[in-house]
């Protein structure tokens, strides 16, 4: 590749990136194969999954707050369930993030016009949408929605024990969604490999781009075999094959192999663009490079590469794996988070922190990230997790870590990238307030749940005797759960405030290190005007702050000065970026 | 080294805390041997748990409270690497991490060690949604002792350890194996007092002892979700001594041959 070079006709096109003439309005939502546009209908998609997800997780709080309540049925009890996280860990979380944030910041982060393959970009949105709607639609049929857990144990998940057509629909749901996020990530991947901008290298690569290069190659691991496990699924329950099923020779536990060989790695498609997110936000408002640019790329990779050999730390109570083998792996990942982890202090370390919501968002993640962390390494050890396996424990770490980097990471990446995508601020003072809703809520919910756990709570439980002496932590752990839907609701209003009655922002307001910032807010059609030089990996920095940079970086850019002057967008690259251009 | 003794206050502090406060950490603490080596294996690793948390959070805390930007707007020192630290600190956690594997591997070879002589052998039979015990020493003394019961939808309200549910009789200070499977989908058999559960597989037969130390009645229940009455798969294990064993065990076979239900399948 010709990386050297000047990408010609990027600072002078004819009529420059702003040749959009496409339909407007609800058309250009429905036709549209921008990345931009595409972007915010994932994002705003995702957002409603996370809220109806949310209402549910609240009805089942609700439910748990006294023992032998009936605030809702069993039955109801266990579709909500399934249905909670089914929404958020296939159609929130992962969605969010890589067809999300992903699809909006990462071509614009490369310096590139759009992703590489934008009308599979399209597909892959429809393809979700359509997915979401059919698992949602699934309460329509007469026997309700999924109710065998989000993970779908065989034989639990056969024709015999789950019949009904909120099953099906789940499984189809799945298989569609699955492709959707084989194709993103095949998206994401050609994007960063092929569209970078002049001059950056693959050392230059902002980390949150990197972060989604490791997801995306994670996603082609891991998408293709729940896909293929959920097709068998079909097959065993509609085609009379026994693949799951014991009495025609086919093994359970297969299932299970097959579903967390996707499932894990799914944990870290899940957090690595979270940790990338943040990894971000920290240089920004420290003012300061990452700390440890390398040591965080190989960490990544590392987590990546570990993810794949972990799966059966799931299974370490079923007696049929090797218990030492996927223990040392699982201890291991914990080598490059802790890398990163000291990575992101130090680069805080001696900067001039700033902490506006994206960075207290990103701050309440490392506190919370931590604990989750730690419990995880407990639950790696095999006697640990016969105690605590499938209890309160387990459902309260991976919260805290899932719930630490998806929506603490989520709300700090989208605090941080808003004002990008739609050329408007969020009130700091709401962002302040649903930070400590958060922040504490997050606590009061989950604290509970770790002592209830190792007290003998099972989880996906409907209901519980008052005899167990479990009562008191599930009432605070409730009031903890109404703290965070409030949380939310302020982020709904403070996004309401912001339609109603908008603050314009500027092309660069957080004084960013990183290409996205110099461009307008948000960006013309194809993104760029013209490029600052890249020449480390935060260019738009020493393009603003050239006599800042890392010393490594000087020399470069004294002996390139000249030319990278000529090409500069203006004095202050991004601060003036034209306002609103729609 | 102002750094190295806040980081040693914090730890002390968190020790101090852990120790006198709850020394359990909200743990049982076993009441099979077995279910003991679990909870020192828990202890250790809660306190090194903890005290790698309080130095990781005391860090962040410094460093957000210690430079936050106070009016100036100098910018601060553009350093971004430190190779031996990060050496350093990345060295670490692994030393870290492959001592708690040793002490792992050492506590679970422990746990899933199989007697070769258990003195009694119990077949645990988990079904949607309840289980059956049946007894089956090598030395003939229980064969044939079968104790099942379904769970019965509607009478939570009822204490787990009544006798509505199924009960599991062990010996105190004798080992039992337990022989474990299930007969329609995948159920947990959870002990929380044991500090132990393994999953009851169609299709698959787990083997593990118990060997209680303590005498009483414990809560156990169905763990891995099985359908519509899973939070109602309730069972208790009555830990007694062996005089009351071997009584109890006559009395279940008298009565189970007054019925002429005397099933030795």
């Amino acid at each position: 590749m010709t990386l050297l070079v000047e990408r010609p006709g990027v600072v002078e096109e004819p009529g420059g990136p702003e040749h959009d003439h496409g339909p407007t309005g609800l058309l250009k939502w429905v036709t549209s194969t921008d990345h931009k546009v595409i972007g915010k209908s994932y994002l705003i998609t995702s957002l409603v999954f996370f809220v109806l997800a949310g209402v549910m997780a609240v009805l089942m709080r609700t439910q748990l707050a006294s023992p032998d309540n009936t605030v809702v049925s069993q039955h109801t009890y266990n579709e909500l369930f399934t249905m909670h996280g089914s929404l958020m860990l296939y159609l929130f979380a992962g969605p969010f993030a890589f067809g999300g944030i992903a699809n909006y910041i990462v071509p614009l982060q490369v310096g590139a016009p759009d992703m590489a393959f934008p009308r599979l970009n399209a597909l892959s949105y429809w393809l979700y949408l359509g997915g979401g709607l059919t698992m949602i639609g699934g309460f329509l049929t007469v026997g309700g929605a999924a109710d065998f857990g989000w993970v779908a144990y065989a034989p639990l998940s056969n024709a015999v024990n789950s019949p009904g057509a909120g099953p099906d629909m789940w499984i189809v749901s799945l298989i569609l969604t699955g492709f959707s996020a084989i194709f993103t990530g095949v998206n994401i991947c050609a994007t960063v490999f092929y569209l970078r901008a002049p001059g950056m290298t693959m050392f230059r690569v902002p980390i949150f781009t990197w972060n989604m290069v490791v997801t995306g190659i994670l996603i082609l691991i891991a998408f293709p075999v729940l896909t293929a496990a959920m097709v068998m699924l079909w097959a065993d329950r509609h085609l009379g094959t026994h693949i799951y099923t014991v009495s025609g020779g086919g093994v359970p536990v297969l299932w299970q192999n097959l579903f967390w060989f996707f499932g894990h790695p799914e944990v870290y498609i899940l957090a690595l663009p979270y940790f990338g997110m943040v990894t971000e936000i920290f240089p920004v408002f420290s003012r300061k490079p990452v700390f440890g640019y390398r040591g965080m790329v190989f960490a990544t990779i590392t987590i990546g590469a570990l993810s794949t050999s972990v799966w059966a730390h799931h299974m370490f109570t079923t007696g049929v794996v090797l218990l030492p083998f996927f223990s040392l792996m699982s201890y291991l990942i914990a080598v490059p988070t802790g890398i990163k982890f000291f990575n992101w202090i130090g680069t805080m370390w001696r900067g001039s922190l700033k902490f506006d919501t994206p960075m207290l968002f990103s701050v309440g993640f490392l506190v919370v990230f931590l604990f989750g962390g730690v419990t995880g390494v407990f639950l790696a050890s095999p006697p640990i997790d016969f105690a605590t396996h499938d209890t309160y424990f387990v459902v309260a770490h991976f919260h805290e870590v899932l719930f630490g980097s998806a929506v603490f990471g989520g709300f700090a990446g989208l605090y941080y990238w808003y004002p990008k995508m739609f050329g408007r601020m969020l009130r700091e003072s709401l962002g302040k307030a649903s930070f400590w809703f958060m922040f504490v809520g997050f606590w009061v919910t989950f604290l509970p749940q770790y002592l209830l756990g190792l007290h003998g709570m099972p989880r996906r439980i409907a209901e519980y005797s008052a005899s167990t002496g479990w009562t008191s932590l599930n009432r605070v752990s409730t009031v903890g759960a109404y703290l965070l839907f409030i949380a939310v609701a302020i982020m709904i209003v403070n996004v309401y405030v912001s339609w109603r009655r908008p603050i314009q922002a500027s092309g660069n307001p957080w004084d960013g290190h990183t290409l996205e910032w110099a461009t307008s807010s948000p960006p013309p059609h194809h993104n760029f005007y013209r490029l600052p030089p890249v020449r480390s990996e935060r260019p738009l920095w020493d393009f603003n702050h050239p006599e800042h940079t890392t010393r490594k970086h000087e020399d470069l850019l004294a002996a390139e000065g000249k030319r990278g002057r000529r090409h500069a967008p203006g004095a202050h690259a991004g601060t003036d970026g034209g306002p609103a251009d729609r | 080294m102002r750094r190295g003794r806040v980081a040693l206050a914090l730890l002390g502090g968190a020790l101090v805390l852990g120790g006198c406060k709850a020394p359990t950490f909200g743990a049982f603490r076993g009441a099979t041997t077995q279910g003991r080596d679990e909870f020192k294996l828990w202890v250790g690793f809660v306190i090194a748990g903890l005290a790698v948390a309080a130095i990781v959070w005391g860090l962040i805390f410094w460093t957000v409270i210690r430079h936050r930007r106070r009016g100036s707007d100098a910018i601060p020192r553009q350093f971004h690497e430190n190779v031996p630290l990060e050496i350093v600190y990345t060295a670490l956690p692994f030393v870290i991490v492959l001592v708690l594997f040793y002490f792992t591997v050492i506590t679970e070879n422990r746990i899933d060690a199989v007697a070769s002589t258990p003195s009694e052998v119990v077949h645990v039979l988990g079904f949607r949604w309840g289980w059956s015990f049946t007894y089956d020493s090598s030395d003939g003394r229980s064969q044939g002792v079968q104790i099942a019961t379904a769970a019965q939808p509607t009478a939570l309200a009822q204490a787990a350890t009544s006798a509505q549910y199924p009960q599991l009789v062990l010996p105190v200070g004798e080992t039992t194996r337990v022989v474990l499977t299930s007969a329609d989908v995948i159920h947990g058999f959870y002990v929380p007092a044991f500090n132990f559960s393994r999953y009851a597989q169609p299709g698959v037969v787990n083997r593990f002892d118990f060997t209680p130390t303590t005498i009483g009645v414990f809560r156990g229940q169905c763990s891995q979700y099985c359908g519509l009455y899973h939070s109602e798969m309730l069972f208790s294990v009555k830990v007694v001594s062996r005089a009351d064993f071997t009584h109890w065990l006559a009395a279940q076979q008298a009565s189970q041959a007054r019925s002429g239900s005397g099933a030795t399948t």
